[in-house]
């Protein structure tokens, strides 16, 4: 199962980058859960410098940046 | 360059709503028209140009640029001051941000240089301060922000207040290094765009509320009323301007439209820079955010610093403008 993993302190931008990310999985039918990531030494395994960022198994697809769900799906896509 | 808002302005106020250009409301509607349309589109080029130019420089960048300079103390201040403004910088990444910083090697003070710079020089006050004051105020500012940057993260340095960071995050090791990936220009172009789409959305009704306060003050009190209480000959306007301005949340949007007007009232240009730069280089929630990080006795000496750099700043301002 795909584990999508959201990294990011709970600012605004965090939360609309989570809607994003469960749109993209609604839409694409993916197998898949969401993970919320805020704790900062969880965060910051992952070496980003920016939130917020999105995580697709274990591989950091993108950071700084609120990513549209047309984005994410593509992400998936290079994870499957 | 906004003559013909202008005169949409004139037309929309004079001709459509029939107010007179005499009267308090027909000169307060027309100033709010006018000004509010020019900030916006102002707002919007530059926000989209720095947005643009700050694509050249993700942190992952300056990361490396900085942990080069550890040996040259004055460089990395200056290199970091400067790397504050280009850098893309998000009140929510400074924790994340100042961890990547020391555990790249980079100095304490050095990451404070960019650490003050960063949020003071932000697209939104460069564009306002434009848009309402003029290239000169806008470069004034810029550089007081630099300058409070340098020298503040090298008092801050030479405190040696490294044992005043969280110990677990010099506990942090083999963090995982982002590659660098250039976007492809179409990308950044069109990032840049929905950067600055989303911004717009999010700020143009604190900007809009802070002209049409501004309007209020424009139409109604006549200038120079304030000069008596925040003039240049009161001692004690720098110093309160700051302190109202550090728990005040960023909104600069807001802000500054309002100080605009403050100073047309009597309120002199260092004491308005100073609560501008106390507005956007402080605030509360970036308080509680690097109190992940920091000691509370180190943001204590953090805000403490920068606040008196400001102080200083107005003073000196007061006295040349």
């Amino acid at each position: 199962m795909m584990e999508i993993k959201i990294l990011g302190s709970g600012c605004v931008n965090c939360k609309k980058l989570e809607e994003n990310a469960q749109k993209a999985i609604r839409e694409l039918q993916v197998d898949s859960t969401i993970i919320k990531v805020q704790d900062i030494r969880e965060i910051m395994k992952y070496g980003v410098m920016r939130t917020p960022a999105i995580v697709i198994n274990e591989k950091v697809k993108m950071a700084g940046k609120v990513c549209t769900a047309e984005e994410i799906k593509r992400y998936i896509a290079e994870e499957q | 360059m906004f003559d013909w808002l202008q005169v949409i302005a004139d037309f929309l106020t004079y001709t459509a709503l029939g107010l007179l250009p005499e009267s308090k409301l027909g000169s307060a509607v027309n100033f709010f028209i006018f000004d509010t349309v020019k900030i916006v589109i102002l707002l919007m080029i530059i926000i989209y140009a720095i947005t643009f130019i700050r694509s050249y420089f993700p942190p992952e960048k300056t990361k490396k640029i900085l942990s080069h300079t550890k040996g040259n103390q004055v460089v990395g201040h200056v290199l970091a001051a400067l790397l504050g403004i280009v850098t893309p910088f998000c009140s929510c990444s400074a924790v994340p941000l100042f961890i990547g910083f020391v555990e790249a090697g980079i100095p304490l003070g050095v990451t404070f240089s960019f650490l003050i710079a960063a949020p003071m020089v932000n697209e939104i006050a460069v564009g306002l301060l434009y848009g309402l004051f003029g290239w000169k105020i806008m470069l004034i500012y810029i550089f007081s922000g630099e300058i409070i940057a340098m020298i503040g993260g090298m008092i801050i340095g030479r405190m040696k207040m490294e044992k005043f960071v969280e110990a677990y995050v010099y506990e942090m090791q083999n963090i995982p290094s982002m590659e660098i990936v250039e976007p492809r220009m179409k990308n950044r172009l069109y990032d840049a765009w929905i950067f600055t789409r989303d911004l717009i959305k999010r700020i143009w009704i604190y900007v809009l509320l802070g002209i049409a306060i501004g309007g209020f003050i424009h139409g109604w009190i006549p200038a120079g009323t304030l000069a008596q209480y925040a003039g240049k000959d009161n001692p004690f306007a720098v110093p309160i301007a700051v302190l109202i301005g550090i728990p005040l949340y960023s909104n600069a949007a807001g802000v500054i439209p309002l100080v605009s007007e403050l100073t047309r009232t009597g309120v002199s240009m260092g004491t308005a820079l100073s609560f501008m730069m106390a507005v956007t280089a402080l605030s509360l929630p970036e308080a509680i955010l690097l109190k992940q990080v920091l000691k509370p006795r180190l943001l204590v000496i953090f805000f403490g610093v920068v606040g008196m750099g400001i102080i200083f700043t107005g003073y000196l301002f007061n006295f040349l403008l």
